[in-house]
Parts: structure tokens; sequence; C-alpha cells
């Protein structure tokens, strides 16, 4: 269906090649998963299928592309829209209309199709992705899963060969992301249409996928059965990471999968109970937060929250997208909007907020440092010294528009520790990072809390949480639910147990480390 | 059969604007304030009873204040500078008087009732005209209008869409920066206890606000053009130069004779030869200038295999709609070339109460008509939408 021949790509500012001699082929009702790093050339690939790269990038492309016995190469994006449906990461940026009926005739109507035709197969979209009701409503009105399923069915509606999804749910929070994996493995099994899909909540889609296409940030790829690709790839989600770890054979990509295998280990740990990790011994209070309450015309967010954090403890704050989060941790910080309550702290409370970039408005790094610097009123360099600790790798000198979502925040961090905060807030700092990414953000959060920071990271990232925090609060309508160490929090919960925990329940195991340590 | 004719839909955008027009015609031709008044009841029962609930719909009050606002300025600006004075005066205002080479204008002064009456229909007229302007945008939805129009105007309606779309968008991105200013701005305070200014808060407007918000909306722009583009958006309607060519030589040249007809009918009236009370050189340039122009758009379409979803349909509603329209301003041309006069314009000097004659009053009623002959708008709201159920 789709065959990638010798496909190499460069962008005209740098000589690295994104693609290098990229050939693969993917069967006619294939679901194949895009793995890789973050900056690897995801993307790259998948706007190589409709020829959005290079056409609407920019840059060099060699070697040929075959859809559907078609030589595509040369073609306009626009002649492939029969042909290629295409997704992208924000369903908002990309609505040409205002109401769900006519996002979905979009396509069809650009493309010349009669009037009965239409209305049918509008009809059959809606029910197709059950958002019937939705029909007449504004799509600046919905949520993001369903502003993200109208968007898959505004391309589905004129039934292309192909579905190219990139990331399509990076900008959604984790029940969003849910509800729109769910419709994909669905239209899969019952349309049988071809799928390119790029996602890094793997875990979710892997159990129907046929294939993985893993691309190295060198611009090869490899492609091959599932189990196989991912026995070598650097990034692969815990459970195969326990898998590959114990020595399982086949690698288990479901729970189910991976419960049957540990059930042997789960039986010895039923007569010899593991020796768990020693709970995590808070410092002193180093930030009192009583009775806050966030008010907005239309809405209470935080309704009388009391909340204390300890010097040197990493706490996650958790719950549903407008449970509060944010407006608390805005209030705590004391910028944003409180009605009621106090916050009593000794030090300065720096505040990373949700959309890091907009904090960056200098023209290159060096500058935002130095003026990270003159705010701190520390000598020169200093924030610069304390980034490369963070990133090594930074480049000074390229704009902040430019970096990966990680680096960006890896800037802010530099710049609000630079003022030697005693409390750092963190508003979901996970968003759109890979494993790696994620790895390396947990590392720089450990130290911070090292250094006797009180840390608040607020995150929907289960795996994080259970890597990085000792402590779990979730929310829910703006009050604490339940709040206590991340091992009793997590571990007992359905919806927040990590996919180690889920394997090992009931024994309270959370990350890979632990079960290994555990079952040695 | 009746059932099925009110079955709620939404009536053809250029029915309500046909409908709207007629009556505003109808209203530019008369001073009377009582058919006056009762014409804006009427739009005003009309658009309650048949307006959506899209956004355009709710600013419908909106355009009643304006007309108030309209009326109120007339007949102030006769109190402060007089004109159309009667002999009486209800009051006298001290005058200041102004030099001679400003003559024929008087600031203040005695202040007559004719002047104020002169002022309270001529703005009630004109606020009547804006009134059905504004129903005729409240019932029927811009976005629709520009669906029916011609497909060779279809980019018009694409631009149109999209900035209603990055309007708010530019709003919340605002919001979003400001917000974050405000963190900026307080640490850095903070940091050197409030004093001496830092180069953050230097850095002004434009880098700090500007800047991001301009950045993100170009982001914005360039993903929603991607997108556009995989649609398949401007794939079809090619057309070869010299088609191209023509078809914009014909629009212009007919815009052009639109242009001196407009001239010809509104500065010099009358000129040529005249068959049966029709103007015939206006006529000519009016038919010319249509035809060339309904050419070229003819031209411009051909090429466009666009296809539009739900297209609004011409039924038996949208003409009986436009038919009370036409109906209403009939009958007023009617009075106002055979009948009586003065029904339409009451004398003020000397000073005669407004009449509401039968004929106004039967006009009025069929004017209100489309509030009960027409099948009622689909709405939106109202009824809960079930959320993740399917």
């Amino acid at each position: 269906m789709i065959r990638f021949e010798g496909v190499t790509f460069r962008y005209p500012s740098n000589d690295l090649l994104r693609l290098d001699g990229v050939s693969f082929e993917i069967e006619e009702g294939e679901l194949c998963l895009v793995i890789g790093p973050t900056g690897s050339g995801k993307s790259t690939l998948l706007g190589s299928v409709n020829n959005l790269v290079p056409r609407f990038t920019g840059g060099t492309r060699t070697g040929r592309i075959v859809i559907d016995d078609r030589d595509t190469t040369m073609l306009h994006t626009r002649e492939l829209a029969t042909t290629v449906g295409y997704v992208g990461q924000d369903p908002l940026a990309g609505f040409v209309t205002d109401n769900v009926e006519e996002e979905l005739a979009y396509s069809m109507e650009q493309l010349g199709f009669p009037e009965a035709e239409m209305r049918r197969r509008v009809e059959e979209t809606l029910d197709l992705l059950g958002i019937a009701d939705l029909r007449r409503r504004a799509l600046r009105t919905l949520s993001g899963g369903q502003q993200q399923r109208v968007a898959i069915g505004s391309v589905l509606a004129s039934s292309p060969k192909v579905l190219v999804l990139d990331e399509p749910t990076s900008a959604l929070d984790p029940i969003a992301a849910e509800e729109v994996l769910a419709l994909i493995s669905r239209l899969v099994r019952d349309l049988g249409t071809t799928v390119l899909l790029a996602e890094h909540r793997m875990e979710r889609v892997i159990e129907f996928a046929d294939s993985v296409l893993l691309v190295s940030p060198d611009g090869s790829v490899a492609h091959g059965p599932v189990r196989d690709v991912l026995a070598t790839a650097p990034i692969r989600p815990p459970l195969v990471e326990l898998g590959i770890s114990q020595g399982w054979e086949p690698l288990p990509l479901t729970i189910r999968e991976g419960r049957r295998l540990a059930a042997p280990q789960r039986r010895t740990w039923a007569e010899h109970p593991p020796t768990l990790p020693r709970p995590f011994a808070p410092g002193s209070v180093t930030l009192t937060a009583r009775g806050i309450v966030v008010k907005y015309p239309s809405v209470v967010a935080v309704r009388g929250v009391d909340l204390d954090l300890h010097r040197g403890q990493v706490t996650a704050l958790m719950g549903r997208n407008g449970c509060g989060k944010s407006s608390l941790m805005w209030a705590i910080q004391g910028a944003g909007n409180k009605s009621a309550g106090r916050v009593e702290s000794a030090g300065q409370v720096s505040l990373v907020p949700q959309t890091a970039s907009d904090l960056l408005y200098l023209a290159s790094v060096e500058a935002e440092c130095a003026a990270g610097d003159a705010v701190a009123g520390a000598a020169a360099g200093t924030t610069m010294a304390l980034l490369r600790t963070l990133v090594p790798t930074i480049d000074a000198d390229a704009h902040p528009r430019d970096l990966s979502e990680g680096q960006k925040i890896a800037v802010v961090l530099a710049v609000e520790l630079v003022g030697n905060p005693d409390v750092v807030l963190l508003d979901e700092p996970t968003r759109g990072l890979d494993y790696a990414a994620k790895a390396v953000l947990g590392e720089t959060i450990q130290r911070m809390a090292d250094d006797g920071r009180a840390v608040l990271i607020a995150t929907h990232d289960v795996e994080m949480a259970a890597r990085v925090c000792s402590r779990v609060v979730v929310m829910a309508e703006g009050e604490i639910v339940s709040d206590g160490p991340a091992r009793d929090v997590l571990a007992s919960s359905q919806l927040l147990a990590t996919q180690v925990a889920k394997v090992a329940n009931p024994v309270p195991l959370l990350t890979v480390e632990e079960y290994d340590r555990a079952s040695r | 059969m009746i059932k099925r004719y009110f079955l709620p839909r939404p009536l053809h955008p250029f029915a309500w604007w046909g409908f709207a027009l007629a009556i505003a015609v109808a209203a530019s031709t008369t001073t009377n304030p009582l058919f006056l008044l009762g014409t804006i009841a009427v739009v005003t029962l009309v658009t309650l009873a048949r307006r959506g609930d899209n956004p355009w719909a709710k600013g419908y009050k909106l355009y009643l204040l304006l007309g108030l606002f309209v009326v109120a300025f007339r007949v102030a600006f006769r109190v402060v500078f007089g004109g159309g004075d009667g002999p009486t005066v209800l009051f006298t205002l001290p005058e200041i008087p102004l030099p001679d080479f400003v003559r024929g204008i008087r600031l203040l002064g005695p202040v007559s009732l004719e002047s104020l009456l002169y002022g309270l229909y001529d703005g009630l007229r004109l606020a009547t005209m804006i009134i059905c302007v504004g129903a005729a945008n409240s019932l029927a939805n811009p976005k629709r209008l520009l669906a029916a129009l011609p497909s060779a105007l279809y980019e018009l309606g694409t631009i149109l869409i999209v900035s209603f779309s990055v309007f708010p968008q530019l709003g919340e991105s605002f919001l979003r920066v400001m917000r974050v200013r405000k963190l900026r701005r307080r640490q850095s305070t903070m940091a050197d206890g409030g004093g001496r200014k830092t180069r953050r808060e230097r850095l002004g407007v434009v880098e700090t606000i500007i800047i991001p918000v301009l950045s993100d909306a170009l982001e914005r722009s360039i993903a929603l053009a991607a997108s556009m583009e995989v649609r398949g958006y401007g794939r079809s309607g090619v057309a070869t130069g010299r088609e191209r060519l023509t078809s914009t030589a014909a629009g212009l040249g007919g815009v052009m004779l639109l242009a001196v007809w407009s001239y010809f009918l509104l500065a010099r009236p009358g000129i040529g030869p005249s068959v049966l009370g029709v103007n015939l050189l206006e006529a000519a340039l009016l038919v010319g200038g249509v035809a060339a122009v309904v050419a070229a758009l003819r031209m411009a379409g051909r090429h466009v295999r666009r296809t539009r979803y739900r297209r609004d349909r011409w039924g038996v509603a949208e003409t009986l709609t436009v038919a009370c329209g036409l109906v209403m301003a009939l009958i007023v041309h009617y009075l106002r070339v055979i009948g009586d006069p003065t029904a339409l314009n009451p004398s003020i000097t000397p000073l005669v109460w407004p009449t509401l004659t039968f004929p106004l009053l039967a006009a009025l009623v069929v004017a209100a008509l489309p509030a009960f002959i027409t099948p009622p708008p689909s709405l939106t709201a109202g009824r809960p939408t079930m959320e993740g159920v399917s």
C-alpha cells in the first residue's frame, strides 16, 4: 500500500539528514506504529506520505514513494487528498469551518462530491465516530477529545485509503486520549484502513499494531513485527521493559499477558512477601496553604484546599482536566487569582506554566540566560552554567522557539532556579515529552529535591509520578480527594495504577526497578 | 402537508434579506411616525419569532439600541442647531452668538415643537431602515448567506470564516501571555525588593506581549494552511490565463457601467429619452452592468468543481416571505403615487396629528405574516447535549 524506496530528506538550513535512505513497505490494512525519540524525524516521515514534506516545509527529498501502486513522489498534497487522510497534533489549529457538520463536509466540498453523496457520508461518519449528538455544535465548545474525533472524522468522510496520524493525542489529557485511541483501534478493525500512527502513549495502541516502524535520530528506520522491533528499541513502554528485564518470552504487550507471565512470581511473593523500599522521610514544612479558594465568574475552581509542601519532597498533583490543578498552583504562587485563603512560605515560589514557551521571548537561549542572571542579581553566566547541568547539549545561540519541548522547559527551569526558590511548581511539564526526555526531566526534578527544595508537579503521567514523586495528591472538582505516599495512592487505584503495579497487584510495586529488586 | 411545511428549518437567507429590504424601502418613503413605529414593532415581532440561536441572531438588540441613538441624536441636533422652525415655541435657550462668517448656523436659541418633530420623524425613518437591516442580519445567518453566493465568490466566505475563528484565538493567546507576564513581573520585583527596574520590565510591551502573540498566530495560520491543503483546498478550479482575463475584464466593465448608472441616477436624473416613464439611458446602463457582472461570475464559477453541503433551498415559504415584504412596499408605493400622500407624510406646519389609514394598517398586517406563516428555525441549543454517549 505504502512503499518508500530510498527516501532521503534534509532541511535547507543544515546538513543533517532527517531521513537517510529509508525503504520500507506497509501492506494494505496494516496498522503501523511509528516510534522514535523526539526530534528523530517521525513527523518528517509521516509528512512525506502525502508530500507535506517537502512541499510545505521546504527541504530536499530524494527517492521514490509509491502509494496504492501509484508513484506519488511529485504530486501536490491536495492531489493526494482522496488517497491520504492526515490528522495533526492540535485539532483546533486545523479546523477550517466552525461547526461539526460543516467540518466533516469540508473535504468533500473541496473534492466536488455530489450533494446527496456528501449528505449520506456525513451521516455515516457522525455515527461511525459516535458524535451524532454534537452535529450542530460549534467546534470551539467541544472538549479536546471530541475535537480530535471530529478532526479524524473530517478526513475519514472522504474515505481515504491511508490514514496518517501524527501524535493525535499529544495535546489531550489521558481520558480524551483514551477516547481517541479507542476510536482509532475500532476504525482499524471495522474499516480495514491502512494506518500510520505516531503515538507516545505506545502502551495504549501496541496491542492493535501489526508492525512498528522505529525512526532513529540518525535518519535510519527499522520496520518489523511489534515484538522484534521493541526488543531493541531505545523507547518502550514499562511493561515491555519489565518483560525484557525478566526475560519473559514472548514479550508481553498487554496487562493480561503480563499478569499471566508474572503469575509464578506473584505466588512466590504470596508466601514470602518482598521487602518494599523504605518510605520517604520528608523534611520540614516549607510552604503552608490554608483554605485556598479560587472562584471564576461561572465556576469555583478550587474549594478551600489545605496543602503543606515539605523540604526535599516531590509531590504529584493529579486529577482530570479542569479539576483545579492549575488554578491551585497559580494561587499558591501568588500571580493567579485567589478569592480566599492564605499562603505562608519562607522563600521564593517559582512556577513553570503549562506553555513554557510563553516565558521565552528573547532571540536566543543565551539572551534568556543573561536576562535570568540580571533578574536574580547573580554573576553573569550563572544561569547558563545551571542550564548546562540540566541539558549539556543545548545550543546557546538557538532561538527558544526552535527548541524541543523538553529543552524549553529546561531553559525556563534554569531561569527560575537561578533565583534559588524554596518551592518549585511545575504545571504539566511532561506534556509532549517522550520516554527519554521524561527520564532527563525526572533526574532534574530529583536533583532539585535533593538540594532541599519542595517540588509540586501537576501531571497526568502516572509512570512519571511513580518514578519521581514520593507523595501523590489527587484533586476532583476543586477539592483534594486523596493525599498520601505515592505507593499507597498509585498502587491501590484502578485508574492511576502504573503498568507494573497492575502486573504485580496485590504487591504494591510501581516501577520496573522496584519489581526487579523485589524479584531477585 | 401543512405539518411538513411547518417542520423547523432555516429559511433561505436571500428570503429574509428580500423581505427586510422591501420593508426598508417602504419605510424610506414615509415619515408617518405611527406607521414607522408600527413597522419597527412588526419587524421585531418577526425577528423574535423566527431568528435562530447563532451568535449573529443575538445582535438584534444592538440594532434597536442604534436606532434609539439615531432618533435621540437627531432630536438633540435640532435642539442645538435649530432648523425647520415653526410658530410653536416650546422654550427658549440662551443663544450663543457666532461670528458672521458662519451665518445660517445658530447655536441654541428658541426651540420649536415643529423643529423637534422634524428631527423625530426623520430620525425615526432612518432608525427603521437600520433596524430592518439588523433584522435581516439576525434572521439570516451571514455565513449561510455567503454560502448561497455564486461559487466565484467562495473565497470571500472562506476568508470571513477563517478570520472569525482567528480572532477568539488571538484573544486567548493574549490573555495567556498577559497572565504569564504577570508571573514574571512579580518574580522580578520580588528578586530585587521591588526597587530598581529590571531588564525584564524594561523590555516593554513589544517583546513581552506582541511577539509571543504574533508568533502564536503565525504558527496557527501555517497549521491552518497545511490543514486546508491536506484536505484538497484549491484542487479544482484551474482556469487558463485567457479565461481569467476575460472574466476579470467583464467584471470590471460591469462594475464601471453600474457606477456610471448610479451617477446618472443620483446626480443627473432625467438625461436622455424616456419611454413610459422609464429613462432609456439609465435602464440600458443598469441592464448592461448587471449582465456583465453576472457573465463574469458565471465564467469564473464554471471551473470551480466544488460542491456545497446542505445548500439552502428556495421553497414556498421563501416566496411567501418575500411576497409579504413586496406587498407592503407596493401598498406604500401606491399611496405615494396615486393615493393619499398626506397619510405617508403628515404635515408638521400646520401641525396635524398623524393617522394610520386603513391601507397602512393592512400593509403592517401583511408584513407581520412571516412571523406565523414560515416554518420555525431549527435551534441547536435548548435540548441537552449528551456528551460521550453514542
